[in-house]
């Protein structure tokens, strides 16, 4: 769980950062009328969208992290043969990092008023959206094939576990980018739309750091980096 | 530093009212069912875990049936004793008391307290309670399911939990609880989403977070340590499912079922218990801090003083929040771990009483030579105090290793938690129904029907626990069908199981009152006016009770104040409600 525990600090100095904004010393007894609000003022505050991904982000990051503990706590049996990865999840990832390339860019198109740029950009990820979830399944084909069945060794039933709820977030991202594509054929793209484009970059990215974190992990190297942590520790 | 105390009136010119994208409902079915008004989702939610929950009281009954008069029922067999088992606890902690503290109240009070419109999400919040709502139906079918529903203890420990010695472990049981958590995490997390952004983007002007009531701060911070310990729960359902349906070896080791290998091997059952505690632990604070919330509300109001200490009460509920989740395997002591891991997570059990001890002082202390007006919100709040304390002080001899873990698996455990985590958060509840009440249907509910109520519910509830502490000490296990025949249990335990039991029937029983008051007095209680414990917060100074949809009218509410403007010296009422500019330089700094 130590996995856990150190996203869980990192949560923690993020809201301890915030709180540390807030006047939490502040005597409110004795501050009548006068307001200190640390929150922006005027018309356009902070998109309360923005702050909600940002949220929910976090607890997709627990959850991801939450499997990503148990993988490491059920690695110390001995009945454990890791996974080979198949070849063809480098080429995934590229199409991911391509997909969340695209989405940048869409936003960055959509911020200048560049709208056909930014639809075009748009329906790209929407494409390497979907061919990463076509890759995906074809690496699983592969490695069924060549007999790593999801029962066949907790290594493998891991990988297939959380390939899938990733993928399935995938899923989710891309329903939230067609919406998007349809909010956009209005002319010109308003503001609402901007905001939800910057909203699907934002998952985009988010997703594709999770995605190297569990390559990372199913490859071995995180392995390897802890166990270099745990020397220098000791 | 913006003092907002312009214009020649004395009062602010209103902050200027955004055009809010409200929903509008446009037909009955819109207005009352598929709402997306947070006070009617909040009426749903609360009715829902109110249903539910009365469930999980007659299923409480048939086991008291079964402890205290063994073998007279012949439909309770052991199976269905532990079908009952599961379900009770798993209803009561997650279906009763997470959705009604957070669905309910959260999605009630935090728009109000706040001085906002509604949710910053409204659909989002919609369809967390449908999900809710069927989640509680996929429970609920378990019963009719073949095989029943699972009676794998409310923990649902691998590996016995997906084997056919558990009821419903080789049937549906077992995959319709799973199916109704995952479900019920799905609709919290869209729930959870709105209550935070709300807190932190839906406040009125002039409410920074340190003139929060309490019952928002409560909500607020358990509200986000259930955004990040569910996940756990999640997760333990999905692995737990794999290995169920699709043979996996997550949580199930090597194993012989009925003198036939199983195709599972290597899986870690303790993976599971650290997955569930993980959750698990933080759940009772989860629990526990919108109940400290709203009691520290109430108990202000009706003491008619400012609350004791209000910072520390903020730190304390910060505090316990983080350190919740640092505390999860003192569940697991008896299941063996190295001896530091047990010394670590004991010591930081017993930190948590710490701010948890001075919040109870505070209350205490908020008490002290107030105007105490002993009506049934005030008098749920003290007996709420009077529980946790003692429930409290149980949990200090459970902390420790050496006295866990021969204290483990008895009655002890049981009373330990009823009292902390079942009876005092209740008390609050009730408590909160009888305060807020008023504002939600416009009528005050029924004094007298409460009176009896308040009082067969207290004194009931010390009646079935207290004994339950001392069955434990002698020695009664827990989750034991039947006891049967010992060398060291009396004979006059079985008399006290019977005493219990009577008790335990006495007190469900009385809840209907309070049923029949809730809906009596819709049509029937005295007429409440818009705010009839003369409240400081915001929720009491809406235009129309019970609140329209947008709750403000035309212009939102400004705050000048903390919530606990009560009883200032030389103002003309003993309230100042948080909205209220004036009187001017009348400040406790002045006044003291």
């Amino acid at each position: 769980m130590s996995v856990t525990l150190i996203f869980l600090a990192v949560i923690a100095a993020i809201a301890g950062w915030w709180l540390s904004q807030q006047r939490m010393l502040s005597k409110p007894w004795l501050e009548v009328g006068q307001h200190h609000d640390t929150r922006p003022q005027g018309p356009r505050p902070i998109e309360p969208a923005k702050i909600g991904l940002g949220v929910f982000l976090a607890v997709v990051g627990a959850l991801f992290t939450l499997f990503i503990s148990a993988y490491f706590m059920r690695m110390a049996s001995t009945d454990w043969w890791s996974t080979p990865m198949p070849k063809l999840l480098w080429l995934n990832t590229a199409v991911l990092a391509s997909g969340s390339l695209m989405l940048h860019a869409a936003k960055v198109s959509a911020e200048r008023h560049r709208d056909d740029a930014s639809r075009t950009a748009l329906i790209a990820a929407l494409a390497l959206g979907l061919a990463f979830l076509v890759g995906q399944v074809f690496a699983w084909r592969e490695l069924t094939d060549a007999g790593y069945l999801l029962t066949g060794n907790a290594a493998n039933s891991f990988f297939y576990m959380i390939t899938g709820m990733h993928g399935l977030h995938i899923i989710g991202g891309l329903i939230a980018l067609s919406r998007t594509i349809l909010a956009t054929r209005k002319d010109p793209i308003d503001a609402k739309a901007t905001l939800s484009i910057t909203l699907c970059a934002t998952y985009w990215h988010f997703m594709l750091a999770v995605w190297i974190v569990l390559f990372a992990l199913f490859s071995g190297w995180a392995n390897d980096f802890i166990d270099l942590c745990r020397q220098i520790l000791t | 530093m913006v003092d907002i105390r312009s214009g020649t009136d004395g009062a602010l010119g209103h902050a200027e009212v955004e055009d809010v994208e409200l929903y509008h409902p446009h037909s009955w079915w819109t207005r009352y069912v598929f709402s997306q008004d947070a006070k009617i989702i909040a009426v749903q939610y609360a009715s829902t875990a109110i249903a539910i929950g009365m469930v999980a009281l007659v299923l409480s009954w048939l086991m008291r049936l079964q402890l205290g008069f063994p073998g007279q029922f012949a439909f309770i067999d052991a199976e269905r004793y532990y079908q009952f088992i599961t379900m009770h606890g798993m209803i009561m902690v997650i279906y009763l008391l997470t959705a009604l503290f957070l669905g309910g109240f959260g999605n009630y009070l935090i728009p109000l307290m706040l001085g906002a419109r509604d949710m910053v999400f409204p659909y989002a919040n919609m369809l967390s309670y449908w999900l809710y709502l069927l989640a509680v139906l996929v429970l609920v079918s378990s019963f009719f399911a073949p095989g029943g529903p699972t009676g794998a203890g409310w923990t649902l420990y691998p590996p016995q939990a997906v084997l056919s010695g558990t009821p419903g472990g080789k049937d549906w049981g077992i995959l319709l609880m799973l199916s109704s958590l995952i479900l019920f995490i799905i609709g919290f997390t869209m729930g959870g989403l709105n209550y935070v952004v709300t807190v932190l983007q839906g406040r009125a002007r002039g409410m920074t977070l340190m003139r929060m009531p309490l019952t928002i701060w409560g909500i607020f911070t358990a509200t986000v340590m259930a955004l990040l310990a569910f996940p756990a729960l999640f997760v333990a359902c999905v692995m737990m499912m794999f290995d169920r349906v699709l043979g996996t070896s997550f949580f199930m080791p090597a194993i012989v079922e009925m003198g036939e290998q199983l195709q599972h091997g290597g899986g870690s059952p303790i993976l599971f218990q650290h997955l569930f505690w993980f959750f698990g632990h933080p759940e009772v604070y989860i629990v526990a801090l919108p109940a400290f919330g709203i009691v520290s509300d109430l108990i202000s109001t009706h003491a008619r003083k400012n609350i004791f200490g209000y910072r520390m009460m903020v730190w304390a509920i910060v505090v316990i929040g983080a350190l919740s989740f640092v505390v999860w395997a003192h569940h697991m002591y008896v299941s063996g771990m190295n001896p530091y891991f047990g010394f670590f997570f004991a010591t930081t059990t017993l930190i948590i009483a710490v701010p948890t001890a001075l919040k109870v002082y505070n209350w205490v202390l908020t008490l002290w030579r107030g105007d105490i007006h002993l009506n049934l919100p005030m008098l749920f709040a003290l007996g709420f105090i009077v529980t946790f304390v003692n429930g409290g002080l149980t949990g200090l001899f459970l902390g420790n290793v050496v006295v866990d873990v021969p204290l483990s698996d008895t009655m002890f455990v049981v009373a330990h938690f009823h009292m902390v985590m079942g009876v005092a958060p209740i008390l609050v509840i009730f408590g909160a129904i009888y305060h807020w009440y008023p504002k939600v249907t416009g009528r005050m509910l029924n004094e007298a029907m409460g009176q009896l109520h308040f009082w067969v519910t207290f004194v009931g509830a010390y009646l079935i626990f207290f004994p339950m502490h001392y069955l434990g000490l002698i020695g009664v296990p827990r989750r034991y069908y039947e006891m049967g025949e010992t060398a060291f249990v009396p004979a006059s335990a079985h008399t006290l199981n019977e005493f219990i039991t009577i008790v335990a029937l006495i007190v469900g029983a009385v809840q209907i009152v309070f049923l029949f008051n809730l809906v009596w007095s819709i049509r029937h209680g005295r007429d409440a006016g818009g705010n009839p414990w003369r409240a400081t917060t915001l929720e009491w100074q809406t235009p129309e009770t019970p609140p329209r949809h947008g709750n403000w009218g035309k212009e939102l509410p400004v705050v000048y104040r903390w919530a606990y403007d009560y009883s200032v010296p030389g103002a003309p009422e003993d309230f100042i409600p948080q909205n209220q500019p004036g009187p001017d330089n009348l400040t406790r700094e002045t006044a003291t």
